[in-house]
């Protein structure tokens, strides 16, 4: 499903002395399968933004067109649930929604909702569980016993057991040990292309950004700020930094290069690996010219 | 979800009504609610409006927020006339329909209790809309410290009650969070039948009496890892002090009470 927004605003408390501007004039447009970056400071508009593409929050003004679902300050589609079983949003710290008496229960929690057939709800688990790293022992145990990071894998189960076309992402990996990161990440990427999903990332990490993402929007106070290919976006290093933004590190380290050797070498997403060689090709090159 | 309520809401400003000790604020309405009772007359009611509608406009709270918060209460008033209007049986009839029979007296008792319930509602939640819970804490621990010679634990209520104000609009916060995140999963908690909407309500309670338990064994133990002790001894980042503006107040406020008494006199 495509995701457009068109000129959006949205403002909490409207008409209160609390109102205040969360979007300002948001024009961007996702096509089905791509798999985006949404990166800004805190307070930039990211978790507001993730809420309008299930419908949680209707813009102030402007639209937003979730495939063939729209949403304005005045309209909302009549299948309201039908939008948010094919939008399915990790939130931050999603462990916190864990409520029922058994891992099992909750994973099924929010396809039983949507109306998912018993016996496909149990094919699904079974399929989920060892996607998201944990072991069927687990499906009995109450979630309240498991470590911080089972927790959250669980809950994440929970929203892929829904079969969302659009995944949404927000900060899924924050808290967690590097180890556990990599692990989740991985595993969201991998279920992007199997499934063909469309995926929405809310991320600090510019290295995650650069290393999954085919698209980067970066706000900044609520508006568009950069927007296109990490490759291109995430090598501006000035106009980042003006947002408190840091380029990752790779490029960062291919900038100090060049500094240092007067050898540029273009960034164009390799693995560590390729520019290890890349770099030793070029060090070779520059000194055969002495 | 209710964000347009106002009760125990802060609205920050920097009037001489957000200024003015918490103390002097508290005794004001402890005296204004007594003294309410005692108007019986038009020009008594008036009086009291004045100075409830003149506070307000000091504080540069916009009225039509303060009116459009009080939601909830305005039914209560518009029931409490209606009730009046057809309980009541004093005066002459104004109104016949059948056998129903609307007397004078009934309208003026009527018109009577609401505005006294209004005027009640509106200069309560004065108080919380220009004074943090903190002052209002600090104000009540000061004013109860009399309590403490018969070995009355103010310090530990005044501390309860401040962790609880505190952690409101968190837990309001906590509770939005999470019925967007159950929402996301497909619950509705809006419409369908009464029962399914009961059931919608555990997936929704489970977590927030988990977090809010989990919050309360974190709070206790950074307070212990800071040497936290109760009250002998413990001295005070805000002082609250008493100025001059603390005492013109007072004195228009007597003049206010007086004012009222010699309408009733009279």
């Amino acid at each position: 499903m495509d995701i457009t927004f068109k000129n959006v605003d949205y403002i909490y408390q409207e008409n209160s002395p609390f109102a205040h501007k969360a979007i300002e004039n948001l024009s961007f447009h996702i096509p089905s399968g791509s798999f985006v970056a949404v990166i800004g400071h805190t307070g930039s508009g990211k978790s507001t933004l993730i809420q309008h593409l299930n419908g949680l929050i209707r813009p102030s003004n402007g639209e937003v067109h979730i495939g063939d679902f729209r949403l304005t300050n005045d309209d909302k589609p009549k299948n309201m649930k039908e939008l948010r079983s094919r939008v399915g949003v990790v939130f931050q710290y999603p462990e916190h929604q864990l409520f029922e008496e058994t891992v099992a229960k909750d994973i099924a929690f929010g396809p039983e909702n949507f109306g998912v057939y018993k016996r496909d709800i149990e094919k699904r688990i079974k399929e989920i569980i060892p996607a998201v790293g944990l072991s069927e022992e687990l499906l009995e145990r109450s979630p309240f016993e498991l470590s911080g990071g089972q927790m959250r894998r669980v809950a994440i189960a929970g929203v892929l057991a829904i079969k969302p076309e659009i995944l949404v992402l927000d900060e899924p990996t924050a808290g967690l040990d590097p180890r556990g990161q990599k692990e989740i990440m991985e595993m969201f990427y991998d279920l992007h292309q199997k499934e063909n999903l469309t995926t929405v990332l809310v991320t600090h990490s510019m290295e995650d950004a650069v290393k999954y993402a085919d698209h980067v929007i970066i706000l900044n106070k609520g508006t568009k700020y950069m927007e296109g290919k990490p490759e291109e976006v995430l090598t501006q290093q000035e106009a980042l930094n003006k947002v408190q933004l840091d380029v990752p590190e790779m490029i960062e380290f291919l900038y100090a290069f060049e500094k240092r050797f007067g050898l540029p070498i273009p960034f164009k997403r390799q693995s560590v690996k390729q520019l290890a060689d890349e770099i030793q090709h070029a060090m070779k090159e520059a000194g055969s010219h002495e | 979800m209710n964000n347009s309520l106002i009760i125990g809401q802060y609205v920050p400003g920097n009037t001489i009504v957000h200024r003015l000790d918490p103390r002097t604020k508290i005794t004001i309405i402890f005296f204004f609610v007594i003294f309410v009772f005692f108007a019986n007359s038009v020009l008594s009611y008036g009086i009291l409006t004045l100075f409830a509608i003149a506070t307000t406009l000091i504080t540069r709270i916009p009225l039509r927020y303060i009116l459009k918060g009080l939601t909830p209460v305005w039914f209560l008033i518009i029931f409490t006339f209606i009730l009046h209007i057809f309980v009541t049986k004093e005066g002459s009839v104004v109104f016949e329909l059948f056998t129903f029979k609307i007397y004078s007296g009934g309208i003026i008792q009527g018109i009577a209790i609401s505005l006294r319930f209004f005027l009640l509602i509106l200069v309560t939640s004065l108080l919380t809309l220009t004074t943090t819970p903190i002052e209002i804490t600090d104000a009540i621990e000061d004013m109860l410290h009399l309590l403490k010679k018969i070995k009355f634990p103010v310090h530990e209520l005044a501390l309860m009650m401040s962790i609880s104000l505190r952690f409101i609009p968190t837990l309001m916060q906590e509770t939005e969070k999470i019925s967007k995140a159950q929402a996301s999963r497909g619950v509705d908690f809006r419409t369908g039948p009464v029962k399914e909407r009961i059931k919608a309500v555990v997936p929704l309670l489970v977590p927030l009496f988990v977090s809010a338990f989990k919050r309360a064994e974190e709070l206790a133990m950074a307070m212990e890892a800071r040497g936290y002790q109760g009250g002998e001894g413990r001295t005070k980042l805000r002082q609250l002090k008493i100025e001059s503006i603390d005492f013109i107040v007072f004195i228009i406020f007597g003049c206010v009470v007086i004012g009222l008494f010699v309408t009733r006199i009279y």
